[in-house]
């Protein structure tokens, strides 16, 4: 099977979805001329003209809100965020607009769109550029929310959020774009809101989505050294969220640590634990404990940047935790 | 109007009117007047809830501009947006049924005052965010251009809106990019409690439009056909130049802002409104149809008495429409994707 980067995993789903549907373009800042800040879209532009690769200014509220219209009478946009902090400036149209749609309308207008770009923390970027807002956007009724956190489920979750008839929000990662994995040539679509249970084990469940399912695999293969096997489920869709996988593997191992990038307060591993004691109450053998991000913005210095993170000494001593080991 | 970067000389006939299209305009005001005095009414009555703007006073702008669409072409507008629904062609009925927060509501019930919509009609919304379906309306201009078709689109705004981030980032994209979208500022003279002069730091407004490098014009908004000529030679541009155009629409809001703050006396005063009222929109459109003798005080009467049993009827059809039904609480949030 071939080896793809995320990158060109996510450039392939948009090549293939803008070969099939003419509907479809995308929008943001730097993506055509310049070919992305990330380079997802190398080669768009010259394939598909400017009409349906657009440079926009940098105007995030004003391209985001081009969207929403040209969603509205029929078209299929993909706006690329640069980051996602830059993002904020946008979220009226993301969320009193897009995902209020289709319920303030009586039904008559759906939003077949699409908003991506990378989330979270990559290296020494500081506060203002390094920060996880899926919990944001995931409180909001009348949005889908996905997080692949491989090539292969960035390819197929994103042709599956092109053809999605509502908004779907996608999260990448800076860290991610150069992560490499297989990638098939044939066309697959992966479902919005399945789960996929990465590892099999019976000692404790690691929940997780993004960027930290790699984190998780990591712990899942040094635990496994000393004998702890773990579930690794990579929720890769956080809204819809697949409850039934979170639970038949509670169930399972009876134990679970839920991993996120962001901060803990209001937090999607708060609405995961909320999930766990609604559905695996009686099967819990200790309380399920989160490992995220300190509760700070983020710093700078090095050292101060790898204390705020989650990393593996923490996801595992919480996994110890939840299993009253030493 | 003032005129930029176009040589193309627009038809003088855009926008005339015969006797029988006045008349239509007369009685579409007339519709708008009624039916928002019994707004009024309901709105004391506890039938109408939550916030509820009213249009009386600035019916000519509507009715000017969207008279002069297509049916094809689109609306997007404010809260504020009863009147131009109605003179969109959505019928009282649903629009009252909606205001009473019904089931045959032209947005079942989900929308209320602020959130009309009818896609048979293309009429895209009432919005609630000042400003922020501003981005929106360019994005249909946009669809049109990517579409390659001749339509328009009318994006009604206040003034208050062309401070907003969302209007500067659309304008200059719509500049850029040469939609066809017209940009309708209906210049009430108030956002909310404060006045235009004490919001912006330039007062003809309609010269923002320059930063965009924008055609743009000013009109008397109480002159319904004043603003259909100004709108032709807009719609005119947007079709055949796929220009956009900044069009303000200089009118006045005989009402509060919504149902809870005073019509004068804090803002605004009592001599200032009584001044403004004088133009009346309706009464400068029925005093020109009395020049030509295509209307008298019998005929006015008769008119009065078909909008007044019209908008009666919607009450009635509202006040007979079943609430939404509980399970539709949980309807129209996500949309079954079927590709």
């Amino acid at each position: 099977m071939p080896i793809v980067t995320y990158r060109d995993a996510l450039n392939q789903a948009l090549r293939e979805e803008m070969q099939r549907d003419d509907r479809v373009f995308l929008m943001g800042e730097e993506v055509a001329v310049y070919q992305g800040a990330y380079k997802v879209s190398k080669g768009l532009l010259q394939e598909f003209g400017e009409m349906r690769v657009v440079d926009t200014p940098i105007t995030e509220l004003g391209f985001a809100g081009i969207g929403v219209g040209a969603a509205m009478v029929g078209l299929r946009p993909v706006i690329e965020f640069m980051t996602w902090n830059f993002a904020l400036l946008a979220i009226d149209q993301v969320v009193n607009a897009a995902a209020k749609m289709l319920y303030m309308s009586g039904g008559q207008y759906n939003i077949p769109m699409v908003f991506r770009g990378p989330n979270g923390a990559a290296l020494q970027l500081s506060a203002q550029h390094s920060q996880a807002f899926e919990s944001w956007l995931a409180h909001i009724p009348g949005l889908k929310v996905v997080s692949p956190g491989n090539p292969y489920d960035a390819k197929g979750l994103l042709k599956a959020a092109i053809r999605d008839d509502n908004p779907v929000i996608m999260f990448e990662g800076e860290m991610m774009y150069n992560m490499k994995g297989e990638v098939p040539d044939e066309e697959y679509i992966i479902p919005i809101g399945k789960g996929d249970l990465k590892r099999e084990g019976d000692h404790c469940t690691i929940v997780t989505y993004g960027k930290s399912i790699n984190l998780a695999l990591q712990v899942a293969d040094a635990m496994a050294k000393d004998g702890i096997r773990l579930d690794v489920i990579d929720l890769r869709s956080i809204r819809p969220i697949d409850t039934e996988m979170i639970a038949a593997s509670v169930r399972k191992t009876n134990r679970a640590v839920v991993l996120e990038e962001g901060w803990e307060f209001c937090g999607v591993g708060a609405q995961i634990v909320d999930y766990i004691q609604r559905d695996c109450f009686d099967e819990l053998d200790a309380p399920v404990v989160r490992v995220h991000q300190a509760d700070v913005p983020m710093p700078y210095a090095r050292n101060l940047e790898k204390l705020a993170k989650p990393d593996m000494n923490k996801t595992i001593a919480a996994v110890k935790k939840v299993m009253y080991l030493p | 109007m003032a005129r930029k970067k176009t040589d193309a000389p627009a038809d003088p006939g855009l926008g005339a009117t015969d006797a029988a299209q006045r008349r239509d305009l007369l009685r579409s005001m007339l519709l708008q007047r009624r039916f928002e005095e019994r707004c009024a009414e309901a709105y004391a009555l506890g039938r109408i809830g939550g916030f509820c703007h009213l249009y009386i006073g600035q019916e000519a702008c509507g009715t000017g501009i969207i008279s002069m669409l297509r049916p094809d072409d689109y609306v997007i507008t404010t809260y504020r947006d009863h009147g131009q629904a109605l003179a969109r062609g959505i019928s009282a009925r649903a629009v009252m049924a909606e205001l009473f927060g019904r089931s045959d509501g032209c947005a079942r019930g989900k929308g209320g005052s602020m959130h009309l919509f009818d896609r048979n009609t293309n009429f895209l919304g009432g919005h609630g965010i000042v400003g922020g379906h501003v981005p929106i309306g360019t994005g249909v201009g946009f669809a049109i251009k990517y579409r390659g078709g001749d339509q328009v689109i009318a994006c009604f705004m206040g003034e208050s809106v062309v401070n907003t981030g969302a209007f500067h980032e659309a304008l200059n994209m719509a500049g850029l990019w040469k939609l066809p979208v017209v940009y309708i500022i209906e210049n009430n003279r108030y956002g909310m409690g404060t006045a235009l002069e004490r919001a912006s730091a330039i007062h003809d407004i309609y010269q923002r439009g320059a930063a965009y490098d924008m055609p743009r014009g000013v009109v008397d908004g109480q002159d319904v056909l004043a603003v259909r000529k100004a709108m032709g030679e807009a719609i005119h541009r947007a079709r055949t130049e796929s220009m956009p155009t900044l069009l303000e629409v200089r009118t006045y809001r005989f009402m509060g802002h919504s149902m809870s703050d005073a019509v004068s006396g804090t803002y605004r005063t009592k001599a200032e409104l009584e001044e403004y009222m004088q133009r009346d929109p309706i009464n400068v459109l029925r005093a020109h149809m009395e020049t030509q003798g295509e209307i008298d005080d019998t005929r006015m009467a008769a008119l009065d008495d078909e909008v007044k049993a019209e908008v009666q009827d919607a009450w009635d059809f509202a006040e007979a429409s079943p609430e939404p039904a509980p399970e539709s609480l949980w309807e129209d949030v996500l949309v079954e994707t079927t590709t």
